[in-house]
């Protein structure tokens, strides 16, 4: 049975990575599962210096999803690369990082610093709705897109993959000025923006007022915006929005996605990465798959 | 130890006050191994609650392999857990968390609210001389078991029983004296430990709660304002489910 997957000339032992944000670099996670199971880890935000991120509370709870305004904290590329990266290199897994700024020339310092590191994928956020400056700014229509596409992909030594949002008119636009400006992947969906009220005490939940939507509940949409964004373009997807088992992962990779990452279902499950794996290995040898490929977008 | 999620059986859980209730759970290895302080996660059978519900430890008796919590039901998470009865099943993780050093020859134990339960295993672990002050908005609970192990003193804000006001005014009352306090409650109870302890030049460990995610470190949910750019995150942040919740007071900003 072959699980493996390749995007850009990068091999992945099998479609499963994590999702941005809700894996750290996988220390917190490597106590529950072994990280070399998974077909690679995707790393939470890196820019070019620490960042704070905003005031708490930074989540909230909400029906079969919740809400978070982290608001991008991280220790900067230079601990990413003296601390993060040491830690990842000892499991025979594949890295993504993804790669956060407030500016044009941030984004560009941080691929720049990683471009002679170990590294075999970046993957370029878009798409934060919780930062003020950068992030979702730049995903929001196609000539943004394209213009910090074309921009990175100048500098960058590893494969880009551009993290797309949810929060646009047609996302197959934004996908396709990825991919003229010479995009080797996309990522999506990020989170969907979102508001909760604290009736009792009359206020926002978020310090933020509002946040990003994850988890089961968004999981419909970002599925119709896979098969949208592969029936659009050919460029390699990796899917997300609400993945928790195997079933969900098959969904999306049937809708045209060539990789899936895991994210909120972390929370609520240390485990959820490789019980999706295996999901998905019993999925093909109960239905005489013998390779994931043939799944790749069956679905018309 | 390392955090395990699994399921375990609740053993008891029973109301000890409007809202305020006490469970046991046959936690195996989770009891033997937790310490005074630390915190497991609780998840809800219904689907539509993803994210686990952080509670303190009140109790551990390693012997019989048993977790006690004590929790307040202030919603649909909480209200599930309530629900269960003997020989229910509950998905547990934990030990999580920093809990409390022991240390000094005289201790002051403070619990506001649902702060208190953690201060009862801290209060049996601890073998210097021990002083409790509990403080309750009205009603009280837990409090005759903290009997054995220390004087203790109570306020309520109403003044219905002990000192009326909150901690401070019966640590203030009742002129008490420590090399060390060990807190934990609402914020403001906090607030007013760490600057009644920098005045009084006490060294004081305190324990936050704040909204959480994932309850292992990885989402920074649930983040403190730290006095010093910190080691792990390199900001003026700490997690509060990984690298406390128990902090010294000259750690964290509240």
């Amino acid at each position: 049975m072959n699980t493996s997957v390749t995007i850009a000339g990068v091999r992945f032992k099998n479609p499963v990575t994590t999702a941005s944000g809700t894996f750290g670099s996988g220390m917190e996670y490597a106590d529950f599962v072994d990280l070399s199971r998974l077909g690679a880890v995707t790393t939470k935000g890196v820019a070019s210096r620490p960042w704070e991120g905003n005031s708490t509370p930074r989540v909230a709870e909400t029906y079969g999803g919740m809400l978070n305004a982290i608001g991008l904290q991280n220790p900067g590329v230079d601990v990413f690369i003296e601390r993060d990266l040491p830690f990842l290199k000892k499991y025979d897994t594949r890295i993504i990082v993804n790669v956060v700024g407030k500016t044009i020339e941030d984004y560009c310092e941080v691929v720049e610093r990683l471009a002679d590191c170990d590294v075999d994928m970046l993957e370029i956020n878009i798409s934060c709705p919780n930062v003020k400056e950068g992030g979702i700014a730049f995903g929001q229509s196609a000539a943004s897109v394209e213009h910090i596409t074309r921009e990175i992909k100048k500098r960058a030594r590893q494969p880009v993959i551009m993290k797309l949002s949810p929060n646009v008119t047609d996302i197959s636009e934004m996908a396709k000025a990825a991919e003229a400006a010479g995009a080797d992947a996309l990522s999506l969906i990020n989170t969907i923006t979102g508001m909760k009220i604290d009736v009792a005490r009359r206020s926002f939940v978020l310090a933020n007022k509002t946040g990003g939507l994850s988890g089961p509940a968004i999981k419909p949409i970002a599925v119709r915006m896979v098969y949208q964004v592969a029936n659009a373009v050919k460029l390699p997807i990796i899917g997300m929005g609400g993945i928790k088992d195997a079933e969900d992962a098959l969904e999306f990779i049937m809708a045209g996605a060539t990789m899936v990452a895991v994210g909120t279902a972390n929370f609520f499950n240390p485990y959820a990465t490789v019980e999706i794996i295996e999901g998905i290995e019993k999925y093909m040898a109960d239905n005489g798959i013998d390779d994931i490929n043939d799944l790749i977008a069956c679905v018309k | 130890m390392l955090a395990i999620k699994k399921k375990v059986k609740v053993a008891k859980n029973s109301r000890l006050a409007p809202d305020i209730y006490s469970i046991w759970l046959e936690a195996g290895d989770i009891a033997r191994y937790a310490l005074p302080g630390q915190f497991v996660s609780l998840y809800c059978r219904d689907g539509s609650r993803l994210l686990p519900r952080p509670i303190s430890i009140c109790e551990t008796d390693r012997d019989m392999g048993v977790i006690r919590l004590v929790y307040r039901v202030v919603g649909k998470g909480t209200k599930e857990l309530a629900g269960l009865a003997a020989s229910d099943y509950v998905e547990l993780m934990g030990p999580l968390g920093r809990g409390f050093v022991p240390e000094g020859k005289k201790a002051m134990l403070v619990g506001g609210g649902i702060g208190i339960p953690p201060m009862l295993e801290l209060a049996k672990q601890l073998s210097c001389e021990k002083q409790i002050v509990l403080g309750y908005r009205d009603v009280t609970f837990l409090d005759n078991e903290f009997y054995p192990y220390g004087k203790v003193y109570i306020s309520t804000e109403d003044g219905s029983v002990g000192a009326k006001g909150n901690v401070i005014d019966a640590i203030k009352a009742n002129k008490l004296e420590a090399d060390i306090i060990y807190a934990c409650g609402p914020t403001p109870m906090l607030r007013g430990i760490k600057e009644y302890a920098e005045k009084m030049g006490i060294r004081a460990q305190l324990s936050l709660e704040e909204r959480m995610a994932c309850g292992v470190g990885a989402c920074l949910g649930c983040v403190c304002k730290s006095t010093y750019t910190d080691s792990h995150s390199h900001v003026n942040n700490k997690r509060i489910c990984k690298d406390g919740p128990v902090f010294y007071a000259e750690e964290v900003e509240l």
